[in-house]
């Protein structure tokens, strides 16, 4: 799982920060691990101007968040709902499904497949844009605050 | 000290040899031997524990207490008897002060029930401490809340130590009852149980102690002790997850209200009034896991034919071998450092994750813990988001903690 994309992103963090003035915002929290992040966005006109999150997470956290960033800056709201289905899907269903296209560098992502104990970790930075596009203040990996429930991921 | 003066050192105790009884350890793990460090968890079954299960299941089973039949009353028989194997192994001579439950969570659930119900009112105090892993806070928390009583903590030292000092300031005429536990799951500080109790009764307050991490490692003496209440999991002592034990006194056993109502804890039962069965019963309602009963007793058997003191000695040694070994890795660092310690060793490494560290020692066959280990307050003490924690038991070899420090070593080279 650690390969030097993984690496790269997590060592030099794209996006790494907070927008002044998000017109959205929000935490997440894996009260598993103890990583806590943060997302904040500037939407206008229902497209993602700028957005940067930043946390104290593992390295798979790390890597999935400044991925995120990069792939949604610049990309409509729908769009970056549609992008965490899909990343949902490449993370947590089974093997030998296509793909997603142009998906890029992301797609090192599906070898988190086969750490299940370590999902919810690739998957909170997108939960929380989800969070934060709802205009939800906090979300969590556990319990009824998950804006994607039923992600398939494990305790 | 060396490998070779260790290997001298841990001399009564075969760890390679013990290793061959028990077959989860011949595994690999993603294609390296398993070393599995994570006993602290849960430990393995031995060869003996799962046959003696296996046969239990074959050619024993039937329900105990009840039938008049022979199946039943051998089921009965075996069952019954590990309380006298559980007695033995905690120096108690009465049996019936022995409580099988489903655990150590479940135990102290009982007890915070059952004593708090009966004994705990508004205004109250119980004392816990800092180093308490969760099934030891919450249900003493739920108390407080439903009764109006308050939860008092013993403060930490840096090393990881109980503030003993602290602790007798704590006690009051509104104390009821201190929980605290025998080692802790993550510093693996040894408290000073001993002491702790006869300050506690010189005032009159019974103590329950959390024994999860401690009956596995040690020789546990509760006449020495003295303590009201002792509680271990059976899956920690090489037996069986679902089954647990409750020592507890008879003075007190007998005043507490029971816990669960159902079958098995009755005298009689008309709609008008029930009367409550003697101890242990009146605490065990229900079909209890009986084959995981039997199984504990064998564990304890095996523990028992290894020598408690020869695996608290053999610890000592893994524990010392890598705690020098580990801390020379530069940027490395332990949390929990007590001159009496068990071999429990949480750490962390500069720049890497607690989780990636686990994740990248799976990789190369080595099963350690991250996280918050259920003592999420031990984390908020040392400010730290987790840690990696490895621990050990009597089938841990030397060899085995080289590839740990091997392989946190290499994983902080990925992230260097
Ligand atoms: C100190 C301590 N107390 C309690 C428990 C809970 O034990 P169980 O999960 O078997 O109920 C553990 C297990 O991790 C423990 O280490």
């Amino acid at each position: 799982m650690y390969q030097e994309v993984i690496l790269d992103h997590c060592k030099k963090p794209r996006n790494w920060g907070q927008v002044q003035n998000a017109t959205h915002k929000a935490e997440g929290i894996n009260p598993l691990c103890g990583d806590r992040i943060c997302v904040s966005m500037n939407v206008v006109d229902e497209k993602i101007e700028d957005i940067q999150y930043e946390g104290e997470s593992c390295a798979i956290c790390m890597a999935s968040g400044s991925m995120m960033t990069a792939k949604v800056k610049g990309k409509a709201c729908t769009e970056a709902i549609d992008l965490t289905e899909q990343f949902r899907v490449l993370t947590t269903e089974a093997e030998n499904k296509e793909e997603p296209a142009g998906f890029g560098s992301l797609a090192v992502f599906s070898g988190i497949r086969d750490l299940p104990s370590r999902v919810k970790c690739a998957l909170l930075p997108w939960h929380t844009l989800i969070a934060a596009i709802n205009s939800q203040s906090e979300i969590s990996t556990e319990g009824d605050k998950d804006p994607v429930p039923g992600s398939g991921t494990q305790k | 000290m060396d490998k070779l003066d260790m290997e001298v050192l841990s001399g009564k105790l075969d760890a390679e040899l013990i290793k061959k009884d028990f077959p989860v350890l011949s595994n690999s793990a993603n294609n390296a031997p398993l070393v599995y460090l994570d006993s602290g968890a849960s430990a393995q079954m031995p060869q003996s524990v799962i046959d003696r299960i296996n046969h239990y299941h074959q050619y024993e089973h039937a329900n105990i207490h009840r039938g008049v039949y022979e199946l039943s009353e051998q089921a009965t028989i075996s069952y019954e008897s590990v309380r006298s194997t559980v007695a033995r192994f905690l120096n108690v001579t009465d049996t019936a002060e022995v409580i099988f439950t489903k655990g150590t969570t479940h135990a102290i659930n009982l007890v915070a029930h059952a004593f708090g119900r009966t004994f705990i009112r508004a205004g109250d105090e119980i004392v816990i401490s800092h180093m308490e892993h969760h099934s030891n806070i919450v249900p003493w928390q739920q108390l407080c809340e439903e009764v109006g009583a308050t939860l008092k903590i013993i403060p930490i030292s840096d090393v990881g130590e109980l503030d003993l000092e602290e602790y007798r300031r704590l006690l009051s005429d509104r104390t009821k009852i201190i929980a605290v536990t025998h080692v802790s799951n993550v510093l693996g500080t040894i408290n000073p149980i001993k002491e702790m109790v006869a300050l506690a009764h010189a005032k009159d307050i019974p103590v329950l102690v959390d024994g999860a991490q401690g009956a596995p490692h040690m020789k546990v003496d509760l006449q020495d002790l003295d303590c009201d209440f002792y509680i271990f999991s059976g899956h920690k002592v090489c037996g069986p997850t679902g089954i647990g034990i409750l020592y507890g006194k008879r003075d007190w056993l007998e005043r507490m209200n029971p816990y669960e109502g159902g079958g098995d804890m009755i005298l009689s039962v008309t709609f008008e009034k029930t009367t409550y069965a003697e101890i242990p019963s009146k605490f065990e309602a229900g079909t209890p896991p009986i084959a995981s009963a039997i199984g504990l007793g064998e564990a304890i058997k095996y523990l028992e034919s290894i020598g408690l003191e020869n695996i608290e000695n053999h610890e000592k040694v893994l524990t010392q071998y890598a705690t020098e070994a580990l801390s020379d890795i530069s940027g490395l660092t332990v949390y929990g450092t007590a001159p009496q310690k068990a071999g429990v060793i949480s750490f962390g490494v500069q720049g890497v994750h607690p989780h990636d560290m686990a994740t990248l020692l799976s990789d190369d066959g080595v099963a350690v813990r991250a996280g918050h280990h259920c003592a999420q307050p031990v984390m908020q003490r040392y400010k730290v988001p987790a840690t990696t924690r490895a621990s050990f038991y009597l089938y841990n070899t030397l060899d085995d903690i080289d590839k740990l420090v091997d392989s946190v070593r290499s994983a902080k080279k990925i992230f260097s």
